[in-house]
């Protein structure tokens, strides 16, 4: 096994050092180093949508990124939205919708969820489900996801003019 | 305080799982910890000549290597199973599927763990090998050299010891006299039904973590029956249970796959052999080889008289079981009763028999079996009616099981709402109205229906516990495994209910053998049944010693003072506990030997209706779900919008059974273990228009009026689109998949221009 090398990148606003070997993912890392668990490994071929994390601002599949990638970079968890008294709005839509059974996909979905939004403050149907393709769930909420996603744009609008 | 049961409460753990907060075995990680990886036999059949392991040994970071001749230092007899003894925690003497665990490997890190499996070798004298459920009731090839029953259950005591057999177990019913009937039935009808190898999934797959200390030990696991764990565990080890702890937090799904035992013997091995803490996490590609649902054969045959009376129904069917026996003896009898599905037939034969192959095992998949069973019987009753040209409401009105009458086992029905379930289908299908068929030159509409009947898995027991704290807050005990369903919030609302508290305010410990009771397992959907008794006891308990310490200390009848100045005027400060307890067992009367009769096979019946309307693509095959209906009895809804989400959740994953998941095997060797060749539904599969329904029903029996409601959603949908299928074109598919290439290769053998095969 090669040895590690040592990166500086900025985790949830936070300027982070980190020790990591060629062939870690980003998720492993954050896993192990840093004791962020939301982003999780499940198919291992970037296709199920779990293992989500934003590194400079777009959403990448962390099992397939190697950690020492994001030296230099801005990444950003689903350990990033909430503070101890809010959750984001995205989040709060998806308990209002009931939008997940076992959680365990739930994290990469809000990261995603909260991306389309920035990128399409009032999205379609039709741009929903296309944006959400890389997401899986094996309990099958889509049609609830669908209603989260629409109470959360209307929440963050909402906000936006508050 | 209102009514908390009936009321859509959020799941109490939302907050853990929006924030990525909520705890999980396999992302779960214990001091001191290191990490094992399996070497899988190559192989479907044959003698372990040798394992080579000395290359792994070698590599910096391995700590050991670890083969079935290790185990059984330090667990003689390493056989584990729920039915049956049978499976080995590392191949022993013979490997019995490809993917078998042969070897392990224990690191400090696990890409080097993983690094060393790759230079394990073996050699194996490979054997003959049966693949197929019904070459197995007659082939001289033997998975097994000797039946090894576990004694729990007494219907598989006869099979102890037997040898040049692959059946592990013949379930039979016999009702009035097939034979007769049909001779003498005035339209006889025989068809073959066939159901695919398909998974389970749960995104979180399985893990296990073991820590074995001299004296105890713990396991922290990803399990959907903590109690069968600590049993199985305490019997390889001949311990007391009450030094097997296992902690189960939230799991990322089940669906039945993590039911029983799977990892937890490996890890205790491993762990004893490491003498530290041990962690057995599967890959995706992993969960392949671990456990599925059964492929199927049913024979079906039915005489009907001239009044459209089914009058005497056979069904053989065929369970393939995989290379051990799992909880297959208990899928063949529990859902080889329902056979003949939910009709009023006096004269009924059914066979069920529990099959060893050389495939990965077989176990439970939200359904126990029936959505295999239903696939036959209500595609077998759809084309019944089409031959004889009778309308399909009426053929099954006519026929269809009330309560009052005697189900083929002999037990009389009772809170079973059959025709009510399907009249909500047909309503919500608008089904009397006449149907816009289009006249598109290749798009062709149709439509199905199919309805269904499950009894519950019995007798089994729940215990739960009701802790009041002297502040007044209340916390509950129970070992049901919350892995998506939201027990944890509905078995809170029902304390919160007898107690007159908020629901949010309720605790729910997660699960841990050394402080939740027994609980038999989350499974077959008995949880909100059985341990909705058990809580609903508990809490009432909890209830009634409040009451009393009231008038211990000299409040008056009806008096409302709060809970913690109670406890204040009891104990002169915040001191003390009331602890509620409460068990359920559900009276149940074993079926008699060869005829399977008896007057109370189960506490519930479970019923559910689909209906589908679609779009077939003649020049290619494809099939557009348009709109997809599903109804379910689940008796009073004690949190509406989780039930609706269970239905929704459990017709989708259905759609994905139905219509093109498929485990493709070449020789033994699953050829497609990946995500990216095994597609599951994903947003576009999800129909034009889904409906999800209850029927409002109490159930008289149940907790609150409720009943489960996990699996009941997943039986129609199958049929209902093969149905639908042969409305559009005429052509009726046996097998599942669905998909493009099923239906336009019988399209085309309809038109009497077949494609050849691949």
């Amino acid at each position: 096994m090669t040895a590690a090398r040592t990166i500086t990148f900025k985790l949830n606003g936070a300027n982070v050092t980190a020790d990591v070997k060629p062939h870690h993912n980003l998720v492993e890392m954050l896993q192990t180093q840093f004791g962020l668990t939301g982003a999780r490994e499940s198919c291992g071929q970037g296709l199920c949508g779990c293992c989500s994390v934003v590194v400079n601002g777009r959403a990448v599949s962390g099992c397939l990124y190697l950690a020492s990638f994001v030296d230099g970079a801005e990444v950003q968890t689903v350990e990033s939205l909430d503070t101890p008294t809010k959750l984001s709005p995205v989040q709060e839509a998806f308990i209002e919708a009931s939008a997940f059974q076992c959680g365990y996909c739930t994290p990469g979905f809000i990261m995603m969820v909260t991306q389309l939004l920035d990128e399409h403050p009032d999205p379609s149907d039709d741009q929903i489900k296309h944006y959400l393709t890389g997401n899986l769930c094996r309990c099958a909420t889509y049609p609830e996801v669908m209603d989260a996603v629409r109470i959360a744009a209307k929440k963050r609008k909402a906000g936006a003019t508050a | 305080m209102g009514a908390q049961v009936g009321r859509s409460v959020p799941r109490l753990e939302s907050r853990d799982k929006v924030t990525g907060r909520a705890e999980y075995t396999h992302v779960m990680r214990v001091p001191g910890m290191v990490y094992a990886k399996l070497f899988r036999s190559t192989v479907a059949h044959g003698k372990i000549k040798s394992v080579d392991t000395s290359a792994a040994k070698q590599v910096p970071g391995v700590l050991h290597v670890v083969t079935v001749d290790d185990v059984m230092k330090v667990l003689p007899n390493p056989y584990y199973g729920p039915a049956f003894h049978d499976q080995p925690i590392l191949a022993h003497e013979k490997v019995r599927f490809v993917g078998e665990p042969v070897a392990a490997v224990i690191a400090t890190d696990p890409h080097i763990a993983e690094q060393a499996v790759q230079l394990i070798t073996a050699e194996y004298e490979e054997m003959p090998a049966v693949y197929d459920e019904v070459e197995a009731l007659t082939t001289d090839i033997f998975v097994h050299e000797q039946l090894k029953p576990a004694g729990t259950f007494a219907d598989l005591k006869h099979l102890k010891g037997a040898k040049n057999t692959n059946m592990a177990l013949d379930y039979q019913l016999r009702r009035g006299d097939f034979d007769k009937a049909y001779a003498a039935a005035e339209h006889k009808f025989e068809h073959e039904f066939k159901t695919q190898k398909v998974l389970h999934l749960s995104f979180e797959p399985f893990a296990c973590i073991a820590d074995y200390k001299d004296t105890h030990v713990t396991l922290y696991d990803s399990s959907q029956g903590p109690s069968f764990v600590r049993t199985e565990i305490a019997r390889l080890l001949g311990w007391p249970e009450n030094k097997v702890r296992i902690k189960v937090p939230y799991l990322g799904s089940g669906y039945g796959s993590k039911l029983y035992i799977k990892l937890e013997a490996l890890a205790l091995a491993l762990s004893m052999i490491a003498r530290k803490p041990v962690k057995v996490a599967y890959t995706f590609e992993e969960m392949f080889y671990q456990i599925t649902r059964h492929p199927s054969t049913f024979r079906i045959k039915t005489g009907v008289d001239k009044n459209g009376k089914i009058v005497a129904r056979k069904c053989e069917v065929y369970w393939n079981g995989g290379a051990y026996a799992d909880i297959g003896p208990r899928v063949t009898q529990k859902s080889g009763l329902t056979a003949s599905g939910p009709y009023n037939i006096d004269n009924v034969s059914i066979d069920s028999y529990a099959l060893y192959t050389n495939e990965v095992p077989s176990g439970a998949l939200r359904g126990f079996g029936v959505p295999q069973l239903v696939w036959a019987y209500e595609g077998h009753t759809d084309m019944i009616a089409r031959a004889l040209k009778l309308d399909p409401v009426e053929f099954r009105r006519k026929n269809i099981v009330h309560d009052g009458d005697p189900h083929a086992t002999g037990t009389i029905l009772k809170d079973s709402p059959v025709e009510k379930v399907m009249d909500k289908v047909l309503e919500r299908m608008e089904w009397s109205k006449p149907f816009d068929r289009g006249n598109h030159p290749t798009i062709k509409r149709g439509r199905g229906f199919a309805i269904a009947i499950k009894a519950v898995i019995s007798p089994t027991t729940s215990v739960a516990m009701v802790n009041v704290s002297a502040d007044g807050s209340t916390t509950l005990y129970c070992g049901t495994s919350d892995m998506g369903q939201g027990s944890d919030t509905a078995m809170a609302q029902m304390v919160a209910d007898i107690l007159n508290i908020p629901t949010e305010t309720v605790r729910v410990v997660p699960r841990d053998t050394d402080v939740t009771p027994y609980d038999m397992g989350t499974l077959g959907s008995r949880s909100l049944f059985h341990m909705g008794h058990a809580v609903q006891r508990a809490a009432m308990d909890a209830r009634d010693k409040l009451k009393a310490l009231a008038k211990e200390v000299g409040e008056p009848e009806g008096s409302n003072i709060p809970v913690a100045e109670l406890f204040q005027k009891r104990y002169g400060m915040q001191a003390g506990n009331v602890i509620g307890s409460g068990i359920y067992k559900p009276d149940y009367v074993p079926p008699a030997p060869g005829t399977g009769q008896t007057p109370n096979v189960t506490p519930f019946w479970m019923l559910s209706g689909a209906g589908a309307e679609i779009e077939v693509d003649t020049e290619t095959g494809h099939i557009k779900i348009k709109k997809l209906v599903n109804v379910v009895d689940c008796g009073h809804a004690i949190n509406p919008k989780i039930v609706e989400t269970q239905i929704s959740g459990a017709a989708l994953m259905h759609v994905g059974f139905t219509m093109f998941e498929k485990m493709y095997q070449d020789g033994g060797q699953v050829t497609n273990a990946s995500l990216a060749d095994y597609k599951i539904p994903g947003f576009h599969d999800v129909p034009e228009v889904l409906e999800n329904h209850y029927i409002e029903h109490e159930q008289s029996n149940g907790p609150f009026g409720a009943k489960g409601v996990g699996e009941v959603a997943a039986f129609c949908v199958g049929p209902a689109l093969a149905n639908a299928i042969d409305d559009a074109t005429g052509v009726r598919i046996m097998e599942m998949p669905l998909n493009a290439e099923t239906v336009y290769r019988a399209l085309r053998a309809k038109q009497g221009k077949p494609l050849e095969d691949e």
